[in-house]
């Protein structure tokens, strides 16, 4: 899209601001993610990721001549679905348009997409920073088709074309200039991908290109009202790399103007290997894309029926769902804003809380704890953890009912991960069930007594440190089986007397 | 047998009177016999007789479709699976089509005998199938002359009764224009009645498909095969689809006719004027009644046209870019060149144009003036029609100014040939259907009598055109050495 935050104003030329002046950031991101239908949103082929090359594109999706595009409703559906979750105003009426430029990846010579009325129209998304709640307005988001790949290397200096991903169903998502920062930038995008998984639209993979954004930045002299001039960043993908191209282009517009320099309105692209942002092309060259509304598709027009249909069937999101889990499973912040993260580890975490029986906090330190740290080891999803709610919640339920103390319980849950026993099956071979018999833990309580008399003479004159060493002897002895409960109060009533 | 109308064919094989095999083959001889009419540019010789032994044998079955064995010859517009589908274009001379048309495969399905495919103006931009990279197409009536176009092809293969029935498409007058030169049956539908999914696109709101027959009732045959929804073209219309012949001898008595007085200027050449009064003095005796109407919009059509259409193709053929498929230059040494050269090399003058005119109303600073003003136009026209259809059933008048010109003599001025579509580019831009008939001749060539329906009245058009048929004799008429 040309110019859709409006900050296309120039600042007046020849001003040489002061260093160490105070700058404002302004950013606006346009977020494209791919939509999770089972075929292209023009064509009944197969959008699924990594497929050898053109063996997911038909007749359609190649632009053979006489084609013709017919809209998948999924993806419409899919799209209303967002608009109604970010609050935004549907659009009653809206229109496809076609994008006119020339590449060999986009095989019509032109990208059929939306640009006077967009289904999703004005809406916002609340991201937290330092604790701090700010809204940032949401201008609109619309559909759009994807392009497919070129292919550089292995072509002995020709290019290959992919066209699998020709006609992927994209929603573009464009901002307000509404944040201030990089951080803020990434909060936003956070929420947005955390937002399209929730609402199961799409799968949010960014290394597989289904999540990247374009990043409007510009600086303007704190308390000026103008916009400065812009320069968008293109097709960023990871969390990461948004922080660091806005952080350095935003050095890099300060540096211009302070040194006397202008901003050239332009469009750049981010190098992450030397973290530095490069000149595209400027507005000067900027393609005339001469949109006009496309003749072969008509105007999505949306009923009530099915939009109250689709809010009334709208997930619980992720705001409300924290609340909930504070209220309902008396969680802090913290733990909360973790656990509904993403839809995934929420489902996996109060599936544990109702199967296990145990505590809702005791669940949610073990998810939180030892689940999440094995994940993050091993550069896991949730959905792909060895370990599925069903055998963890048996773990828990074995700390829930004393078979085993919480830290041998981490020896199973290691034990788990590495192999598909169950719970009961681990600590039965093992033999880790806890000692609770008070008869065997008095016997070990006696040996460790006679055999440690200077220990008891310090104790009973009054050194009350020395208990735990007792306790760490006891539970040395039974190999940490015994239960910490039962060995206080023997090792309490055995050296008072 | 050539001479027949489809409906006698049909009999004929049904009564064993002779197979489609023969049929095919006496027309596959006619074509040979009429090469220098340049109709055809793929004779499809080959798959036609297989076609045919097929058809033969379903209709030994007694399973057969009113089409079963009818040798037809398709516009090399539609899509073809197997066989070259060049669109009249160098761009596509070397491209073989993976996938039928769906108006090909309703053919297929229905048992019909494909002979081959017709020559036309290059992507169907051109009112004298001058355009063509394979040449143009001598009008059979006077073969120093055009056939019209853009189905030129197709119009001439009929007059010279090459083939039973065939296909055309109408962006701007491309089945009208030629039916009348050449003294055909033509019909345009409604805008969505034909499906356009394999029709290499011109203009897209404005391409239809349609049958150029002998006579309206072959013309309701052939369109109640093509007509319907397809579930491929979203532009297509669910309506559903009449019987196109039940209705075909019904009586006009009280029929309104409206004479748009914008028709009837001085424009239109004397002779053709009094042909085309002639002819609804003949509607007069089968008891119509005829008004004068005004459509003050009409004037404007043409500029419009002119601006829509050009700015639809302009994207339409985007997609040839040597990239894929089609044409490619030699050795491109990089993108750019790749473009310019595979383009330029291969696009004729005429299609040229209209990618440059079309690119410049749609450009930043140039849409609202041209391309917005234009579509303005167009709903005013189209109200021009609706509003005359609640005071008249059918509006007639000409399909052109004057009769089929020589070749080479309006093939350098463009203006001069944009104007011969003045009276069917309306028709076009609000959508609605039209036929042209033959109605009489102006020194020796046809003249068509265009007769214009509301929405999807096609079969109120084919009987209106069949009951004129009925008391005239015109459409029966063969030029000299086609007999």
């Amino acid at each position: 899209m040309q110019d859709p935050t409006g900050q296309g104003q120039e600042h007046p030329e020849g001003h040489k601001y002061p260093e160490g002046h105070k700058w404002e950031t302004v950013i606006g991101l346009e977020i494209h993610t791919q939509l999770a239908t089972q075929s292209k949103i023009f064509s009944g082929a197969a959008t699924a990721y990594g497929s050898e090359p053109n063996t997911q594109a038909c007749a359609v999706d190649l632009g053979l001549p006489g084609v013709l595009p017919v809209l998948n409703e999924g993806a419409v559906r899919m799209a209303i679905t967002f608009g109604c979750a970010i609050d935004a105003e549907i659009a009653p009426y809206s229109v496809f348009a076609r994008k006119n430029y020339f590449y060999p990846d986009s095989p019509k010579g032109y990208q059929i997409s939306q640009m006077e009325l967009p289904i999703v129209g004005v809406g916002h998304m609340d991201i937290e920073v330092d604790g701090i709640t700010k809204r940032i307005g949401i201008t609109r988001a619309h559909l759009e088709e994807d392009a497919g790949k070129s292919l550089h290397e292995d072509f002995h200096g020709l290019t290959g074309i992919d066209l699998n991903r020709s006609g992927t169903p994209l929603l573009e998502i464009v901002s307000e200039p509404d944040m201030r920062s990089a951080k803020e930038a990434v909060a936003y995008m956070r929420k947005i991908h955390e937002l399209v998984r929730y609402l199961a639209i799409s799968d949010g993979n960014m290394q597989e290109g289904s999540f990247r954004c374009d990043a409007n930045v510009s600086v303007r002299p704190k308390g000026q009202q103008a916009f400065g001039t812009r320069t968008e960043i293109k097709n960023i993908n990871s969390f990461k790399f948004v922080e660091k191209a806005i952080n350095y282009e935003v050095e890099r517009h300060i540096d211009v103007l302070e040194n006397g320099g202008r901003i050239i309105q332009e469009t750049r692209l981010y190098d992450s290997v030397k973290d530095e942002t490069r000149a595209m092309r400027s507005k000067e060259e900027a393609n005339d894309y001469r949109y006009f509304p496309d003749p072969d598709l008509l105007p999505v027009i949306i009923d009530q029926q099915l939009l109250s249909d689709i809010r009334n069937n709208l997930p619980e999101l992720p705001a409300a769902k924290k609340q909930r889990f504070k209220t309902d499973y008396q969680l802090d912040e913290d733990s909360a804003t973790t656990l509904t993260s993403s839809r995934e580890l929420a489902d996996f975490y109060e599936a544990v809380v109702k199967r296990s029986g145990c505590d809702a906090k005791l669940c949610s330190n073990w998810v939180t704890g030892d689940l999440l740290a094995s994940l993050n080891r091993e550069n896991l999803d949730i959905n792909a953890a060895p370990i599925t709610h069903e055998r963890f919640a048996d773990l828990l339920a074995r700390i829930h009912d004393n078979t085993i103390s919480g830290k041998i319980a981490k020896q199973v849950f290691d034990e788990m991960w590495r192999s598909d026993a169950s719970a009961d099956q681990i600590i039965a071979a093992k033999g880790l069930q806890q000692i609770t018999d008070s008869g065997e833990i008095e016997s070990i309580i006696d040996k460790i007594i006679a055999d440690n008399l200077d220990q008891v003479e310090q104790y009973r004159s009054g050194k009350d440190k020395v208990f735990s060493f007792f306790v760490g002897q006891v539970m040395k002895q039974s190999q940490g089986k015994a239960n910490p409960a039962e060995v206080n109060k023997l090792l309490k009533a055995k050296l008072s007397n | 047998m050539y001479k027949k109308t489809i409906a006698e064919l049909a009999k004929g094989l049904r009564s064993g009177a002779f197979s489609s095999q023969e049929l095919t083959q006496t027309y596959l001889n006619r074509i040979r016999q009429h090469q220098s009419l340049n109709c055809f540019i793929t004779v499809t010789e080959e798959q036609a007789m297989a076609a045919a032994i097929t058809a033969d044998k379903r209709l030994a079955t007694g399973d057969a479709a009113l089409l079963t064995g009818i040798p037809l010859a398709q516009k090399d517009i539609f899509c073809t699976q197997g066989v070259k589908t060049s669109c009249g274009s160098k761009m596509l001379d070397n491209f073989i089509a993976p996938y039928n048309a769906t108006v090909i495969e309703k053919f297929n399905a229905a048992g019909a005998v494909m002979l081959g495919k017709l020559n036309m103006d290059e992507f169907a931009m051109g009112s004298s199938n001058e355009t063509s990279f394979y040449g143009p197409v001598q009008n059979p009536w006077d073969t120093t002359c055009v056939p019209g176009g853009s189905s030129g092809g197709s119009a001439a293969a009929m007059a010279a009764h090459l083939a039973a029935g065939v296909t055309g498409t109408d962006t701007g007058g491309s089945i009208r224009q030629p039916a009348a030169l050449c003294g055909i049956t033509g019909l345009k539908p409604t805008y969505g009645r034909v499906s356009r999914y394999g029709m290499i696109a011109y203009a897209s709101s404005l391409d239809q498909g349609g049958p150029m027959t002998r006579s309206s009732e072959d013309a309701a045959i052939i369109l109640q095969t093509m007509a319907g929804f397809d579930p491929k073209d979203s532009t297509s219309s669910e309506q559903a689809v009449p019987d196109y012949s039940v209705g075909l001898n019904n009586s006009l008595q009280g029929l309104k006719i409206g004479l748009p007085k914008e028709f009837f200027t001085a424009d239109l050449n004397s002779d053709m004027a009094a042909t085309i009064e002639t002819a609804i003095n003949e509607y007069k005796k089968l008891g119509a009644e005829v008004v004068e109407i005004t459509m003050p919009h009409l004037k404007m059509a043409i500029p419009a046209y002119y601006i829509i259409a050009p700015a639809e193709c302009s994207a339409n053929l985007s997609r040839y870019d040597g990239v894929r498929f089609g044409y490619r230059c030699k050795d491109p040494v990089d993108l750019t060149d790749l473009y310019t050269r595979s383009r330029g090399e291969a696009f004729g003058a005429e299609v040229k144009r209209r990618i440059l005119i079309g690119t410049y109303a749609l450009s930043a600073g140039y849409y609202d003036a041209y391309y917005l003003k234009a579509q303005k136009i167009r709903r005013l026209i189209t109200d021009d029609f609706t509003k005359a259809f609640t005071e008249v059933d059918v509006i007639m008048g000409p399909v052109t100014p004057s009769t089929a010109f020589a070749i080479g003599e309006k093939s350098n001025d463009p203006i001069q040939m944009y104007l011969s579509d003045i009276y069917t580019i309306a028709i076009n831009l609000a959508g609605v259907p039209a036929m042209s008939i033959p109605a009489g001749f102006v020194n020796n060539k046809p003249v068509g009598l265009q007769i214009i329906g509301n929405y999807f009245s096609e079969a109120r058009l084919l009987n209106v055109a069949h009951r004129y048929q009925q008391v005239t004799d015109w459409h029966q008429r063969t030029p000299k050495g086609f007999e």
